[in-house]
């Protein structure tokens, strides 16, 4: 019996308001989510047009690249470009990314400063196309865009890689927000269960509610031990209203939107998740449905994304302003 | 979408017809639910014999059909020089032998196989048979009044009437030895009763006992009433057709009727065996000529690969079961599946240490593929042909080492097995070996559980004959698609966070 002790009950689950994957996929994803929106988020390519068409600033594009034979003019591509990152257009979870921070006389270096020849990524470009990274192994695009140099704010917050924002946005209403910040651990990475470390955040203010690292709350940065309750985002209503005009530009009810703070731009739209995961609630330490009930029963969607707002920060905010 | 309501009457209507469709199959059809089950086949040989004038011989002979309780699977004939034919005649079967011209004592054989099969019935009910009053002659007249008489003052029905007579023709012993010089005993009775307008006829029944040689028929009486009938022993008026005696003659027709032979006569000689259901099940659907959802029609070629395939929505059950109520990680959705299928044919332990050996190495020799800087079809292209030759060296080795059911990994799916071997190989760089731990693990104990349970002898036994299992499996995915609660493996992940908020460290 000593095993059931690392089990919760159901009902506890439940009391808590704990949102599960079953749940999520079949009275969610399914519920507000049409099927044929799919393509404009699962495809990073589309995202981006269709977000520059809305007026919402995503990071620049440097170039694609959809066929085998055009891989040899990849470092022609990146010359004049100091850093970039190469991504495959319908990757998930990380996967099949690429970020070199500089390259000088022909090695590609990544944030680790581990140096890569050109044959290294021609290579990983070729894996893209070929469909490796993407669902079901369908060949795919390799998208080259600008290197995202991330706002001093947040240095000594993350290791080796860009911090990003995730925002869960319900029939256009931001429900829940968080941080996730690379670790040693996590190798860069900012998945969660790679050992990134998750800082839940009050959507009124931006600031940090808790932080966690493998399912466990954490005080201090395990790389830089940094006090994690002390991170605040600066400039967060116009990163929450970016967030939240996701929702007229997809069409999509229930959207996890990963958002960076650029140096020079500022918030920028890193992509769009039909299904994002279910760690927020842990990096927040509360459950979704009470907001997503609170949404679904008393949110009006044809409020402009400023009243949307309010009614969020107002009724799921934390701290007082 | 879809109403919640018209949702349940969906999967309602699938299960109850589903279930429905077994229950007839096992009451009606008599298709046992557990593959145990022995089924008895009689084998019954029937020898007539004769002598010959030299004449043209015409030889007929009532012969048993499928009837209540039995079930007819094959029927030869052992007839030298003689032509047959099977005639239908009053709604009974007869055989009948031809030859132009014989002399001397002849000899000639008629067997049968019959299932006993509680479920039997024959194909088209029995006719009774028209009501005979003859005017009989004194002194049997009076004689057979009297008895029919005191019977009727004490009986209600044809049935009761039947006993009744039976019973007065032992009281009435002076009566009784009168007639019975007159008139076979099953006969008498069955004149009686059609004297009471009641239709009754003597049929001619086999007692079954297992190694019995030269035996006899035996009179018995069929008396009709409201569409139905009973059988009664005319000696002592027990009702009912004992469980080991088969009608044999059942068509108002004599046994035997032969032109040009005389002393004739036909004894009989038996043996049982025991067969497993589904050979006897098999036997007899290869005969019935009913139209049934069964795939026992089918050549046998093909039962066998549906054999397979009814098996595979079993597992893929299953794996739905792990997936959205486990919440086990797979890698690939159906490669369990699949890989089950694969251990069907080799056993487990031979197809475990088969998977992990062929996976095992494939990563191996995938590590030195990577460096080669090969585009990624030509990559799994090289990892197919790999996996093949291994396949082949394994199988070989096998076989040297005396190990012949290594031989059998050749039954793996070999483009499944390449693709997972470069999933895992990636997950391996991108992730780290406790990830592809974790999903090759997951994978392989899935497909040990979809084994487990496709290789019972009991759900080979159930799918395979039991159609109506497929739509119950079908309400079940459905059902388990609107499982909205939690699954095993979130009420772990989320344990802490539950934990947290009770104790209010939840950071606030
Ligand atoms: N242009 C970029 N510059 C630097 N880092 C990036 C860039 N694009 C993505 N990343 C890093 O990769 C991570 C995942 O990127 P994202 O576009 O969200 O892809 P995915 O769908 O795989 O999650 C981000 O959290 C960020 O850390
Ligand atoms: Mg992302």
């Amino acid at each position: 019996m000593l095993f059931l002790k690392n089990y919760a009950w159901p009902w506890a689950l439940a009391r808590a308001g704990i949102l599960g994957m079953n749940r999520r996929n079949h009275s969610y994803i399914s519920r507000y989510n049409p099927r044929r929106l799919y393509p404009l988020v699962d495809d990073k390519l589309k995202t981006k047009r269709i977000a520059m068409a809305a007026g919402v600033a995503v990071p620049e594009l440097i170039g694609i690249i959809r066929e085998q034979h055009q891989v040899s003019r990849f470092s022609e591509m990146v010359k004049d470009r100091p850093g970039f990152c190469i991504k495959p257009a319908r990757g998930s979870g990380g996967r099949g990314i690429a970020v070199i921070v500089r390259h000088q006389e022909g090695f590609y270096y990544k944030p680790s400063g581990r140096p890569e020849t050109i044959q290294d990524l021609e290579r990983h470009i070729s894996n893209i196309l070929a469909g490796l990274f993407s669902l079901g192994g369908k060949p795919d695009t390799a998208i080259v865009e600008n290197l995202i140099h991330f706002d001093d704010v947040f240095a000594g917050y993350s290791f080796e890689g860009v911090p990003d924002t995730r925002v869960i946005i319900f029939r256009g209403f931001p429900v829940m927000a968080m941080m996730r910040l690379s670790t040693a651990a996590s190798g860069g990475k900012a998945n969660l269960h790679q050992g990134a470390v998750g800082v839940g955040l009050c959507l009124r203010t931006g600031r940090a509610l808790r932080a966690v690292q493998f399912n466990r709350p954490v005080r201090r940065h395990p790389d830089t031990g940094l006090d994690l309750h002390a991170l605040r985002v600066p400039g967060w209503d116009t990163l929450l209203r970016l967030a939240a005009s996701c929702y007229e530009m997809s069409g999509l009810g229930y959207i996890g939107t990963d958002l960076v703070l650029d140096k020079q731009h500022g918030p920028l739209l890193l992509e769009l998740n039909a299904r994002p995961g279910l760690s927020i609630q842990i990096a927040n330490g509360r459950g979704l449905l009470p907001s997503l009930s609170a949404v679904e029963e008393f949110g009006d969607t044809a409020l402009n994304v400023a009243r949307r707002i309010e009614f969020a920060q107002k009724r799921f905010g934390v701290f007082e302003p | 979408m879809v109403s919640r309501k018209s949702f349940y009457l969906l999967v309602a209507l699938l299960a109850c017809t589903g279930i429905g469709m077994t229950v007839y199959n096992n009451v009606v059809m008599g298709v046992p639910l557990t593959p145990g089950e022995k089924r008895q086949i009689w084998s019954i040989e029937a020898k007539m014999e004769f002598t010959a004038t030299g004449e043209p011989v015409i030889a007929s002979m009532a012969v048993a059909g499928t009837q209540k309780g039995f079930t007819l699977l094959s029927r030869t004939a052992a007839s030298p020089g003689y032509g047959l034919a099977f005639i239908e005649k009053d709604g009974a079967e007869r055989a009948e032998w031809s030859i132009r011209a014989a002399t001397g004592r002849q000899r000639l054989y008629y067997q049968i196989d019959m299932l006993v099969d509680p479920s039997a019935r024959p194909a088209e009910p029995p006719v009774p048979p028209p009501v005979v009053k003859d005017f009989e002659r004194e002194p049997y007249a009076t004689a057979m009044a009297q008895i029919l008489g005191r019977a009727q003052e004490r009986s209600a029905d044809p049935y009761t009437l039947t006993r009744e007579i039976i019973r007065e023709i032992d009281n009435q012993a002076q009566n009784a030895e009168l007639l019975k010089g007159y008139m076979p005993r099953a006969g008498l009775v069955a004149r009686l009763l059609n004297n009471a307008d009641v239709p009754a006829r003597t049929v001619y029944a086999l007692m079954l006992e297992d190694g019995r040689r030269r035996q006899q028929l035996i009179e018995y009486l069929q008396v009709f009433k409201d569409g139905g009938y009973e059988l009664f022993n005319p000696q002592t008026g027990e009702q009912g057709q004992p469980r080991n005696m088969l009608l044999w003659e059942y068509g108002s027709a004599p046994l035997l009727d032969i032109a040009g032979g005389r002393n004739s006569r036909v004894t009989f000689s038996m043996i049982v065996q025991k067969q497993p259901v589904s050979v006897a099940l098999a036997k007899k659907n290869e005969l019935s000529e009913r139209v049934t959802i069964s795939i026992h029609g089918l050549p046998l070629e093909e039962q066998a690969l549906f054999k397979g395939l009814l098996l595979i929505p079993i597992g893929v059950v299953i794996l739905v079961f792990l997936r959205l109520i486990i919440g086990i990680k797979t890698s690939g959705t159906f490669m369990p599946v699949l890989i089950a299928m694969a251990f069907i044919q080799t056993q487990l332990l031979t197809g475990l240490v088969g998977f992990v050996l062929i996976v095992g190495s494939g990563l191996v020799i995938r590590a030195y593929l990577s460096r080669l800087n090969l585009l990624l079809v030509a990559r799994i292209s090289a990892v197919i042909i790999m996996v093949i030759m291994m396949i082949g060296i394994f199988s070989a080795l096998a076989f040297k080492l005396g190990l012949t059911d290594g031989m059998k990994i050749t039954f793996f799916p070999m483009i499944i097995l390449a693709w997972t071997i470069e999933r895992m190989s990636i997950l391996w760089e991108e992730e780290g070996p406790r990830e592809v731990m974790k999903q090759g693990g997951g994978s392989l104990l899935a497909a040990v559980i979809a084994y487990l349970a496709m290789d019972s002898e009991l759900i080979r036994h159930l799918t395979f004959n039991f159609l109506g299992l497929q739509l119950v499996l079908m309400a079940a995915v459905l059902l388990l698609g609107n499982y909205t609660g939690y699954k095993l493996s979130e009420l772990k992940r989320f344990k802490p966070l539950a934990d947290d908020m009770n104790a209010g460290r939840n950071g606030l």
